[in-house]
């Protein structure tokens, strides 16, 4: 390559007690390139990144900046030698405006003076198309401001080399898009890019050259214009595994659960959902889309009878006995004591969905405490369930009676995925049930959701990733500030139309809140 | 009527100069509970300091030094305690609320030691503390009685409060210490080093308070000492929660709390327990504050968010 070297990491090791996060990893990024790191969770991607950045210290390796050997001990020395990374999860203080965050930590010869610093943040804004007021306070953004920001933090500081950590985890497809323009046009002016990620049809769209790590260790660099899909996967995984999910006509279709035109509101007083209908059919699983926070979660609370409504209702057509139930603001209880069969896999795993420091057991039986008789538990029945679930779903460990807080991740979710399951529920509610899992887990879970809608459940399933979405769903709703933007076909529809649903009429509310 | 508000802004000053020192503390998310002990270790250090001078020079006393003296050694007791407090709980990452309390606990025992070496009477080194200031005050009427004739501690006071606020808010030291407090993982990728400026931050709060427990003995009590600087303590770290962390609205929320406490002494008729209900005003206007702020939920005026959390970089 005519293209001068910018960055080389050679043999790097790091170890957290006795877990290898990186096992001698090699990686070479030239200027004016953008780079892809492809890899699984916990494949050490972000650790090795860390690194470089100054966050984390290897244990054995060497590192060169433009050929030079260079030791990397903090951020402070990062920022020397121009080099910023984006995290995952934004290090801004919320507190402070856009400016006040990106000048933080600058130890300039000249006298603290934000206008000046304002004048320099319009400038950089200017010159690579970002828009933002660098006078917002972070707490009143959005998510993709919030990463513009950090964009512009390392960019004042003068970064060659950026490093970005799954950049569009928290993006819709359209701002994905300008983040992507963005980058190739840093790219054009120069700089340096990695980009880290586990999705593969960015990778073929942004990158020059994949890295390509697994359990920490490296496993090989491709050019991006060479390879294919599946050899990445290939790479990524460790063996050859087919990645489809089979969507299988919905049968017997039939009206489940009711919502009419239910409302509500938070705390402050800010309407959260604002008069949404739809219904969920059994057999068919419902998908919901949306940017996070736009009403997914206070919408399944509500069903769940955890979420108060201001209007509506929910009716519940049982098919035990025909009945229609409304279960409009009743308890869980009073829910389960109508003999509706609900399930609820929620997006915090930890907090509402398993408690941490009780082994698996043990949070079998939050279920099904009230079965027993006596005031004694019993605790055959659940363990034979624990014992099943981690046999079937393959959870990985040590045994039925570990803390489910030692558990990584994914097996985190199985459990609990696995416990909502066994309940052979009538209605499934699943808010981001792959989140933070590798690519095989979710399969799992995918496959899982399947047998649930071919035995003839109504499945509701929140996600974020678009593509999956419509491989997965048979009906896709699309919510947006509290509202429905539409319901499209999960077969026909397109991923750019389910975008626009996403922040079309969202952008139509900035514009009202602009004009008050 | 002039006498009674001369005396809530004499209260008022020490409680400014200790509730300075714990929002300096707290914007670098230390909640310090020690301020209390700290405050009457500083005292302590400050009574002891010029109970040694007068021993040494007997007569021939320096008026200057008489009051610099005792004031450099409220600030070390009070830095030291506060090095104490930042070693047990950065180095150490012991519980903040914990160590506070103990805090607390070990410097009442160690001013009433100090003390008991020493004496109770500071009269005679009250004296250079409230005499006036500024000269010619007394023929001035009410005016000057009521705003210009203090001692050394008013001014002082004052002047850490604006100061303290000016750096808090204009300067990059100031920016740099509230990120520490409010997200401290942000401002270490920020290239900020999180644990000197906690270390810094909470010796130089620790000092200002320390000097806010020898103003309330020196300047308040006129020299006689009482076992309860503590009470001012406890008032300080309140007075800091209705301020919302600022030392400039502090100014006047001092003042505030000063009147409420010496209320019940000029008011007759009031009987002994009902001085005591009077002397829990503060802390109820507080809890009024504390449910105000968090009813309208404005984002500036809560609490650090990172207050009374320890920091550790790899911790996973």
């Amino acid at each position: 390559m005519a293209k001068p070297i910018a960055l080389e990491c050679r043999g790097i090791t790091k170890t957290f007690g006795r877990v290898v996060a990186n096992k001698n990893c090699d990686l070479e990024v030239y200027h004016g390139e953008i780079l892809a790191i492809l890899g699984e969770n916990g494949s050490g991607k972000t650790t090795l990144m860390n690194m470089v950045a100054g966050i984390y210290f290897p244990d054995e390796g060497r590192i060169f900046i433009n050929g030079e050997e260079v030791t990397i001990a903090s951020p402070k020395d990062a920022f020397a030698y121009k080099i910023g990374m984006i995290h995952q999860h934004f290090k801004l203080v919320d507190l402070f405006s856009a400016t006040e965050n990106i000048i933080l930590g600058l130890e300039e010869q000249k006298k603290y003076n934000l206008k000046v610093a304002e004048e320099k943040v319009d400038e950089i804004c200017h010159k690579y198309g970002f828009e933002i007021d660098p006078r917002k306070k972070i707490y009143n953004m959005s998510v993709s401001e919030k990463q513009t920001v950090e964009i512009i933090k390392v960019l004042y500081r003068g970064a060659d080399i950026l490093i970005l950590d799954e950049p569009t985890a928290v993006l819709t497809p359209q701002e994905t898009q300008k983040l992507f323009a963005v980058l190739r046009r840093m790219r054009d002016d120069g700089k340096c890019i990695i980009i880290i990620t586990h999705k593969l049809h960015e990778v073929l769209s942004l990158s020059g050259r994949v890295t390509v790590l697994r359990k920490g260790e490296y496993i090989g660099t491709v050019n991006t214009a060479e390879t294919t899909e599946s050899q990445l996967t290939e790479m990524m995984v460790g063996k050859k595994i087919t990645l489809n999910i089979d969507r299988a006509e919905p049968q017997n279709v039939t009206d489940r659960l009711e919502v009419q035109h239910i409302s509500s509101v938070d705390a402050l007083g800010n309407t959260v959902l604002d008069d949404i209908s739809f219904t969920a059919r059994s057999g068919e699983i419902l998908g919901i889309a949306g940017i996070a926070g736009s009403g997914q979660r206070e919408m399944l609370e509500a069903i769940a009878g955890l979420h108060h409504l201001t209007g509506g209702d929910i009716y519940y057509h049982n098919p035990k006995t025909g009945q229609i139930d409304d279960l409009r603001n009743k308890t869980p209880i009073q829910i389960r004591d109508l003999g509706v069969r609900l399930s609820f896999v929620p997006e915090d795993r930890l907090g509402m969905g398993l408690v941490g420091n009780m082994d698996i057991v043990d949070n079998m039986m939050l279920r099904s405490y009230r079965k027993g008789r006596g005031m004694f538990l019993h605790r055959r029945e659940p363990k034979d369930l624990a014992e099943h679930i981690i046999h079937d779903l393959q959870v990985v460990t040590p045994g039925a009676s570990t803390p489910v807080r030692h558990l990584s991740g994914g097996n985190v979710q199985k459990v609990l995925v696995g416990r909502e399951i066994a309940a052979s529920p009538t209605v499934l509610m699943a808010a981001y049930p792959v989140r933070g899992l590798d690519v095989n887990a979710s399969y799992t879970i995918y496959n899982l959701l399947n047998q649930q809608k071919e035995r003839g459940t109504a499945v509701i399933f929140v996600g974020e990733d678009l593509d999956v979405l419509l491989e997965l769903c048979d009906r896709i709703m699309v919510i947006n500030g509290g509202r429905i933007a539409g319901i499209v076909d999960g077969r026909t529809a397109r991923k750019d139309e389910i975008g626009l649903l996403m922040t079309k009429s969202q952008e139509k509310e900035d514009a009202l809140h602009g004009e008050n | 009527m002039v006498a009674f508000l001369v005396s809530a802004i004499r209260l008022g000053m020490s409680l400014l100069l200790g509730s300075t020192g714990e929002t300096i503390t707290e914007k670098v998310g230390h909640l310090n509970l020690g301020i209390p002990g700290i405050m009457c270790v500083g005292a302590a250090c400050g009574c002891y300091a010029e109970y040694l001078y007068f021993k040494a020079v007997g007569v021939a006393v320096v008026p200057i030094l008489a009051i610099i003296i005792p004031l450099i050694a409220a600030l070390i007791g009070g830095a030291l305690m506060g090095l104490l407090f930042s070693f047990l709980t950065i180095t150490l990452r012991a519980n903040q609320n914990m160590t506070g309390l103990a805090i607390t606990t070990l410097g009442i025992g160690l001013s009433e030691y100090i003390i008991n070496e020493a004496t109770t009477i500071f009269t005679k080194g009250s004296k250079y503390f409230t005499a006036p200031l500024i000269p010619f005050t007394d023929r001035l009427g009410v005016f000057g009685d009521l705003v210009l004739e203090y001692g050394v501690f008013v001014y002082l006071a004052l002047a850490i409060a604006i100061v303290t606020t000016y750096v808090l808010n204009k300067t990059r030291v100031g920016l740099h210490l509230r990120a520490v407090g409010e997200n401290p993982a942000t401002a270490d990728a920020a290239g900020i080093n999180v644990s000197k400026y906690r270390y810094v931050a909470t010796c130089i709060g620790c000092a200002i308070a320390g000097l806010g427990g020898l103003a309330f003995i020196m300047d308040y009590l006129k020299g006689n000492w009482e076992y309860c600087v503590d009470t001012i303590g406890w008032l300080a770290i309140a007075l800091v929660i209705f301020t919302v962390w600022n030392p400039t609205i502090a100014i006047f929320g001092s003042v505030a709390f000063g009147a409420l406490y010496v209320a019940s002494s000029y008011i007759p008729g009031v009987s002994f327990a009902g001085k005591a209900l009077f002397k829990m005003l503060p802390y109820v206007v507080t809890l009024l504050v504390l449910i105000i702020t968090s009813m309208r939920k404005k984002r500036e005026h809560q609490p650090p968010q990172s207050l009374g959390l320890s920091y550790f970089r790899e911790e996973r």
